[in-house]
Formats: structure tokens, sequence, C-alpha cells
């Protein structure tokens, strides 16, 4: 159970539209099932609640459910049973006015590959009672920002990758909603791009738009979420701050480079320590343990370091513990 | 902003990507149509019709050119739909539609007014290919463009039918090959059911299209197989049906909605 959702009466009268005092949660999704018709349960029950102006990380496994979600969010499934709930507006009472919050960047490209990349966009404004002048004007905005002004007359299947990419964001951007949803923007964009869109998405969310991202870079999480849930098997194992997640992490890696080569491990009282190579250690650091101590200990043994990272990921390792956890208690 | 606003734009949108669609690709979407019925007027009307002789009072070229320009109208409304709907599933551009704020009756409108757009260029097309082979006269405005526009819109919402229950590209030309043409070559385009055995009489009856094409053949030329009211009546209740059937499926996301 996610442990933000305390007192599950109050988030739904917040989350409904009903309060009078408190902001509406961006989202709030209230135990939510969805079961295909093949029978898989790909949903069971999950809740969730996003803060306006939250840089929200959705994130799980392959095949957790992670994508259903958003698409119930999207209107794109039918969901089985529960409630979703968009800056107040419920997805099954208020339809039109929860479509409008949203935007959605999906996982597969799905546009026209034959439509010109301006129209595409002129098209989605129209979708959503946008005038064909504003329309114009906002595609060309948009499309300015993600560096695709050039490619404006070009059919979309002549875009590379990356492209196509930043023209789904320009996309769901065009109706300018409240909340942003990105399912895996950056899969199979160049590091250079990547950090481009990130710079971009922060920026976005700096001028209030909330958002929302699944992704299986986890250091593109960390770095650029505030909050996170993880979802494993339809269920959300995991909902708190980053901060708070990373504070979990009880040990570290760390790969030393050192400046001279060893013949032996060199004895660190407290610490793991392995050689890799004779020039390269991995010391294992636990949480409450400093790096000076550790620096000096090799100091006094005549050890330079040359250069020093972290082995693995931080969220990297949090995630594959939490995944492992509640594979175990599932089996149990 | 005003919802009724909102759904006018959306409305407008749809439309206006449905005829940019056809017109780019005119050389697939509306040449064709117009070679077939010249080739039509020229090897039916001309040479092979000179030798009829007479049929329902008037010559088989003036006969027959209603029923051309009819069914030119069935096949492309229903084509446009089909094809360009069953894209937007395949490609999935569909779910562009899905996430936004647009009632599934605007969506269907959308789509009926495209293709009923190209069923009527490809139409007013092959009417002034007629007008080389034939003078044409109107017995009734009224009649013929009524016929006109609602046999259109009948096609262009069983097109989206067929669309939506469409997973291949098999799906959406086996309907077309194997019910559409031969519902409108048996529907009395090349002749009058009074030619025919009783018996046929009354099967062909049972052709839908049959009626269309008799209710637009008296908007021309004055002569009909079957009574006006009738035709049209049942081109409406065709018309109500497949609107209502075509809501239900959009609003259980038959075919779009997992």
């Amino acid at each position: 159970m996610p442990a933000c959702i305390v007192d599950s009466r109050a988030a739904t009268i917040e989350g409904f539209g009903l309060s009078c005092c408190k902001p509406v949660s961006a989202l709030l999704i209230e135990n939510l099932h969805k079961t295909y018709r093949n029978g898989f349960e790909a949903l069971k029950g999950i809740s969730l609640r996003v803060e306006a102006g939250d840089f929200f990380a959705l994130l799980g496994p392959n095949g957790a459910g992670k994508s259903t979600a958003i698409s119930i969010i999207a209107s794109l499934i039918n969901k089985s049973s529960g409630r979703v709930a968009i800056y107040g507006h419920d997805l099954d009472t208020e339809k039109e006015a929860a479509k409008r919050q949203i935007g959605l960047v999906p996982q597969e490209f799905n546009f026209n590959m034959w439509e010109p990349v301006v129209e595409i966009l002129v098209n989605q404004a129209g979708y959503y009672g946008i005038p064909r002048k504003l329309a114009f004007e906002r595609a060309e905005t948009y499309l300015k920002q993600l560096d695709l002004w050039d490619k404006r007359h070009t059919q979309a299947r002549w875009l590379s990758g990356g492209m196509k990419r930043r023209l789904m964001i320009a996309r769901a951007l065009v109706h300018q909603p409240r909340l942003l949803i990105l399912d895996e923007p950056t899969a199979g964009v160049d590091i250079e791009i990547r950090r481009s869109m990130w710079l971009f998405l922060r920026e976005i969310n700096r001028q209030g738009t909330t958002i929302i991202l699944t992704t299986h870079y986890l250091e593109e999480a960390e770095s650029l979420c505030r909050n996170i849930a993880i979802i494993d098997h339809g269920r959300i194992i995991e909902q708190t701050s980053m901060a708070r997640l990373l504070s979990q992490l009880n040990t570290e890696l760390f790969v030393l480079n050192l400046d001279k080569p060893l013949s032996a491990v060199p004895e660190v009282p407290g610490y793991g320590v392995t050689l890799v190579d004779a020039e390269t250690l991995e010391v294992e650091v636990l949480r409450e343990q400093s790096m000076n101590d550790l620096f000096a200990a090799l100091s006094q043994q005549g050890i330079a370091v040359l250069s020093m990272r972290n082995k693995q990921n931080r969220l990297e390792q949090l995630f594959i513990d939490l995944v492992d956890s509640a594979k175990r208690e599932l089996a149990s | 902003m005003n919802a009724w606003r909102l759904y006018g734009i959306a409305f407008q949108t749809i439309v206006t990507k449905e005829v940019l669609r056809f017109t780019r690709i005119w050389m697939q979407t509306l040449l064709p149509p117009a070679i077939t019925t010249t080739l039509y007027f020229i090897i039916f009307g001309k040479l092979i019709g000179e030798r009829i002789g007479e049929m329902g009072g008037y010559s088989y070229i003036d006969f027959i050119v209603p029923g051309l320009i009819l069914m030119s109208v069935i096949q492309n409304s229903y084509a446009n739909v089909v094809s360009s709907f069953f894209s937007t599933k395949l490609q999935h551009y569909i779910e562009e539609l899905l996430i936004a704020p647009v009632p599934n009756w605007v969506i269907l409108s959308g789509y009926v007014v495209g293709g009923v757009a190209r069923g009527t260029l490809v139409g007013i097309l092959v009417t002034i290919i007629s007008l080389f082979f034939t003078d044409l006269q109107i017995n009734s405005y009224a009649v013929t463009l009524l016929v006109f526009v609602l046999t259109s819109i009948l096609f262009a919402l069983a097109g989206f039918i067929n669309a939506v229950y469409a997973t291949t590209f098999d799906d959406i030309s086996i309907v077309p090959t194997f019910v559409l043409t031969p519902l409108t070559y048996l529907g009395g385009v090349f002749y009058s059911i009074s030619l025919l055995p009783t018996f046929w009489q009354s099967v062909s009856l049972g052709n839908p299209v049959l009626y269309m094409i008799n209710a637009f053949r008296f908007g021309i030329l004055g002569v009909s197989d079957i009574d006006i009211a009738v035709a049209l009546t049942i081109i409406l209740v065709f018309i109500v049906g497949l609107t209502v059937f075509s809501l239900v499926l959009l609003a259980r996301g038959v075919g779009i909605k997992n």
C-alpha cells in the first residue's frame, strides 16, 4: 500500500474536486483494476496520488502494468474498475474536462507517418478545439523549442528516431496540458538529445506543468524526479519521495582507480575490498561509514586513488532490491 | 470554451484532414473511378448499348448513367472511410483522437463527412464525364441530391463499421469485393429488374442497393422499378441503424480499445 495515501476518504474528497481548502491533486487513482479479455490481470487495485507541479517517476519492470495504467489515465483503454481523477475531474463523470488536462507522449510512435510535421501538431490542437490560426502559432512555438521547426514541412516518416520522440513531445504540449505523461520518452535516443530533452522537461516542469515519467534509464528518473512509485505485477510496491527512497540504500559499491599496481588486496578494516585488477579496487561502503576514513586507510598504506565512481546507479540498486523482495513475497 | 465551438473545430479538423488525405493521393482516389467509368460509358454505353436499344423507355446509355454515377459514389464513400479509419488504427494515430476531448459522434460524423466529400467529388467527376456521352436531363433535383447524399452517408457508415472490425488489409478488401460489388452490379445499374423472371425479381428486392439506384434513376430520368417513398424509407432506416451501431462500437471501444 502506498505510504502517502493514509486517509483514503480525504484523498477521495480532495481528488474528486470537492475540496475547498487544499490544492487539487494533479492525478488521483483509487483502487484501479484492469483485467484484459484474455484473463490477464494487469492492474490489481493500484492507488496513486501525484501532486500538482510534481515531477513524478512511475517505474517498474517490463509488463509490470505501467503502460496499462497510463493508457487508462489517457482513455486509450477501458478500466475494469476503480476511479481516476485528473485535476479533480473524474474520468467517468467529467470525461472531457479530465481529458483536456492531459498530454501524453506514448512509448510507440503513434502519428500519421505520411503527414507533414506541422500538420500533426495543428490537427492535434484542432481536436482540443484550438482554432487553426492559434494552432499554427502554438505549433511554431513548440517546434522551435524542440528544434524541429526546420522539419515542419517534412513527412513524419523521414524524421530520425530522436526527432520523432521530440515530435511526440511537441504534439503532447500543443494544447498546453497541466499534466504531461511521458512513457519512455528517451528510449533509443542518443545521450546528447536525451540531455537536451531533460533540460526541456525540467523547464516546462518549472513553469508549472506536472510531469509523470516512466523510464528504464534509472539515472534519468533519479536526476529529474522528486517523487516516485514503483509498480510490479500490477501492484504499487513503493511510493515515496526520491530522497527518502535513496536514503534507504544501505551500501554503495565504489570503483577506485589507483596510481600504482598492487600485488595483494589491501587491508582496510570495516570495508569490503576486492582487487578487480592490479590497478582497480572495488570497495563496499556502508551508509554510516565515512569516505575520509577509507581514503586515510589507503593513504597510510601508500595507495593513492586517481579517480572514483559509483559502480551501480543508486536507484538501480534499490529498484532491483524492491522488485526482488516483492517477487519473494509473491512466491511465499 | 463553449463545448459546441470545441466540437465544431474538432469536426472541421477531422474533415479537413480527410479531404487533404484523399486529394493528396488523387492518383489513387480520384483518377481510377474517372477512368473506369469512362470505359463503362464507351463499352457498355456506346459499343454494346447501341445494339441493346431502349431500356425503361430510354436509350441504354441514358438508362445506365444514373446507376454508374451512384455506383462510383457508393464505392468511393465506402473506400474512403474504410481505408482512412483502418490506417488510423493500424498506425495507432487513432490515439490522437481517443485522448482528446472529442465525443464519439464528432469522430463518426467527421469520418462520414470525409467519405461523403470523396463520394461527392467522384460523383461530380463521373457526371461531367457522362456529359461527353449523353445529354443529362434531371427530372427532380431534390430527389437526385437527396438520394446522392443519403446513399453516400449510408456507405460511409458501412465503411466505418468495416474498418472498426478490420484487423488486416484483407479485411478491408473482402467486403467491397465479395459483398459491395455484387450487390451494386445486381442492384440494377445495368438493367431493369423487370427483365428478370419473377423469382429473381423478388430476390432482387432483398438487395438494398437496388432501392438506392432506382431512387436515383427516378431523380434523373423519372423512371424506377421501385416506389420512391419505400426506397427513401429504406435508405433512412439503414442510416439510422448503422449510425446507432457505429456509436455503440465506438462507445465500447470495439477494435479500438483493449
